[in-house]
């Protein structure tokens, strides 16, 4: 069974947790313990309807104010698939969190409210979904209950949206718009009556459709060492192991590789997963390896084949999207944790400030505030192995990390 | 419950199989909270498959609140035995006789709450810097909102609003002294992944996740097992009935459903059809709205 990540997005009260609530209740898949929960919370808030939203606001200051601050994880399946939806926020502010579901998501949901068209927020978040390369973008257009299911209001805000969108769209991203009213179902599960105009699927049919990333076990295979397995026991005396999860690529026995950095070769002597032996891993399988020669290695190194060498280097240059509240300036030292791989890094440049919305770029910048996406240069004290993000997303990111206070503050994709 | 499908998603595996083996290279003295719930067996399936074949390089920690299935208390005594893991047990009732915590009295008195004193003074005792629990985000609406890496500060204590981002799969597992990280390799299962996981592992779970005859009484519209730790007044008459527990806690605080049964394939037939979540029977998330949230803030797991 597959599982399909969607990160919602969007501008605030745009209807993004009412959406989820409502595709929830129509997949049978709120308990009638749920429901009554939040049939209480909705009539002590004296709303006439059922507050859908109320299902994924979990946290008290949300509920206090009505909106979505961080990242909510909501679960269901269907007899296709299994679905983990992000429920993001759509404030500015919450930006950072609206990144952190996106990060890992397959499907980037943007929803659009049919009377304001699109936003600041919908360009912005659209921008990162292209930064973070999520192949799939579905736009919902919600709320075609208040335009009287107008479908001219439709097309004016997909053409739009469109002119933004194919400036920024990386190629192979796939781009679609449904018409939907989240409050009363519509186009969701069934095809709405009420647009009789709309005739692709509605948006559950196209969610069950979306091909998975078939092209992780196409890339290099890339194998980053995050524990050593030695048991010492008498049983298994002279047992040792790379344990990690395969990044990217196929992982293959016999295969000849290169450990990095010591540059020394050595072929795949078995991989072993729980014991058991298999003949290659693929990519996001964790595994434990075992190589013919006796090589020094230890966590955060990486294991690749030959043929097919990532870029190493003590110099990155990277788009970043910043995350605290104390900015980041050039000369500023943080940790940089690519992978299971950390080392120290200096930013020694910073440039190109992303206006989203006109896209026009700020090339002096002298600090990086908080949401803010901008390109940096940065000196590493250890090689990173890497790939560019937009040719290998599972070797191309890295966060960086406050050494004052542990917080993770920026997360950086590689050029 | 409209869901069909009843194949393990592995991925699931391979993930927390990941965040087990961060826990290990990223931290001094993690440890594994283990209630001998059908969560934290399945904890340690994964934890035995991270590190295979050598041991499991941390101990379990069971806070026990005295108010227990002796059903539970045997299979995790055999679990320890048979794997040769490490266990450490703390007791609410010590906690209770060092008068760190006053004991809740009435009909619906429970150690649920103050189960979170004990967990945070073991923490301190061992100097634990990680705990790895078995809470996933399908669970409760707090839960949902919550990182795999729940950094907490020197006196436990989450706070929502405060959460560090967590990118792709890296995790952060960086603290200060006195700090600690709360790890839920668990976090993206569902309630029938887990019973999914333990049919294909076929691993072995207490006796009374399966339909067996107790001494229950009804309270509100629950079934409750009836025990010498709870109160229980003239007007709820005390019955024999055929039940099972869908979450394994306190005996004071875990409802029992009715059913017959009897192998695991029943269970999941009946997660599949149940109009009622997990945690609908648990009366410790029934005591307000944000009953989870509240009790996190405070340092719970």
């Amino acid at each position: 069974m597959d599982v399909l990540k969607i990160a919602t997005a969007g501008s605030v009260d745009d209807g993004k947790s009412t959406l989820i609530g409502r595709l929830l209740f129509e997949t049978n898949s709120i308990t009638t313990d749920k429901l009554e929960a939040i049939m209480a919370s909705s009539k002590k808030k004296g709303l006439d309807y059922v507050d859908l939203s109320l299902l994924t606001d979990g946290l008290i200051a949300e509920r206090e104010q009505g909106i979505t601050i961080d990242v909510a994880h909501i679960y269901f399946s269907t007899p296709k698939r299994k679905f983990i939806i992000a429920d993001t926020p759509g404030h500015f502010e919450y930006t950072r969190n609206m990144v952190t579901g996106a990060s890992n998501a397959n499907v980037s949901m943007i929803l659009v409210d049919a009377r304001n068209g699109v936003v600041e927020q919908t360009f912005r978040h659209f921008y990162i979904s292209c930064l973070l390369r999520i192949p799939n973008v579905v736009v919902c257009v919600n709320k075609m209950d208040l335009v009287d299911y107008d479908q001219t209001t439709f097309e004016e805000i997909k053409n739009a949206f469109m002119d933004f969108a194919e400036k920024v769209r990386f190629p192979g991203q796939e781009i679609s718009f449904i018409p939907v009213s989240s409050l009363y179902g519509e186009n969701l599960v069934h095809q709405s009556a009420h647009m009789p105009w709309y005739n692709d699927a509605p948006l559950l049919s196209l969610l069950e459709a979306i091909p998975l990333e078939q092209h992780l076990s196409e890339e290099p295979s890339r194998f980053p060492v995050q524990y050593v397995v030695r048991p010492k026991s008498e049983e298994f005396h002279d047992y040792r192991a790379y344990a990690g999860k395969v990044a990217s690529g196929l992982l293959r026995k016999g295969e000849r590789v290169v450990v990095l950095p010591s540059g020394q070769e050595t072929t795949i002597a078995r991989i072993e997963k729980f014991g058991r032996e298999i003949e290659a891993a693929q990519a996001k399988e964790s595994v434990n390896v075992m190589l013919q020669d006796d090589v020094d290695i230890s966590r955060g190194d990486m294991i690749v084949p030959l043929s097919q060498l990532p870029q190493q280097s003590r110099q990155l240059e990277a788009t970043i999207c910043w995350m605290d509240k104390k900015p980041l300036r050039a000369g500023s030292t943080y940790l940089l944790q690519h992978g299971v791989n950390t080392s120290r890094a200096k930013v020694s440049a910073l440039s190109n400030l992303i206006e989203v919305v006109t896209l026009g770029a700020d090339s002096t910048v002298s600090e990086l505030k908080l949401n803010e996406i901008a390109d940096v240069q940065l000196k590493t004290a250890k090689e990173v192995f890497y790939d560019s993000f937009a040719e290998n997303r599972a070797n191309g990111a890295f966060i960086l990390i406050d050494e004052g206070t542990n917080s993770t503050v920026g997360v950086g994709l590689i050029k | 419950m409209a869901t069909h499908n009843t194949a393990f998603p592995r991925e699931l595996e391979d993930e927390a199989i990941y965040i087990l083996r961060e826990v290990a290279a990223q931290f001094e003295k993690p440890v594994l909270l283990f209630s001998g719930g059908k969560d934290s067996i399945t904890l340690v399936r994964l934890a035995q498959k991270a590190f295979y074949p050598a041991k499991i390089p941390f101990p379990l920690l069971h806070v026990d609140t005295g108010h227990n299935f002796e059903e539970t208390i045997r299979f995790r005594d055999e679990l320890v035995e048979e794997l040769g893991l490490e266990l450490i047990v703390r007791y609410v009732q010590d906690s209770i006789d060092q008068q760190k915590v006053v004991e809740e009295t009435g009909k619906y008195a429970s150690r649920n709450v103050l189960q979170t004193v004990t967990l945070l003074d073991a923490i301190e005792e061992f100097g634990f810097d990680a705990c790895i629990g078995g809470a996933r985000r399908d669970e409760e609406k707090a839960r949902a909102k919550e990182r795999i890496f729940s950094v907490r500060n020197d006196f436990g204590q989450w706070d929502a609003k405060k959460q560090r981002p967590e990118l792709f799969d890296m995790l952060n597992g960086r603290i200060s002294l006195g700090e600690n990280v709360r790890v839920f390799p668990i976090s993206n299962w569902t309630e029938l992944d887990v019973w999914n996981y333990i049919r294909e592992e076929q691993l072995a779970i207490p006796s009374i996740y399966y339909s067996h005859e107790r001494e229950t009484f009804e309270r509100d519209g629950q079934i409750l097992p009836y025990s010498s730790f709870m109160m229980v007044s003239e007007d709820e008459p005390v019955s024999t009935r055929m039940v099972r527990f869908r979450t394994v806690g306190d005996m004071t605080c875990t409802a029992a459903v009715e059913s017959t049964a009897i192998v695991i394939e029943d269970i999941i037939a009946e997660i599949l059809s149940a109009t009622v979540s997990e945690r609908g029977a648990r009366i410790d998330d029934k005591r307000s709205e944000a009953a989870m949230e509240k009790r996190k803030q405070a340092g719970y797991f």
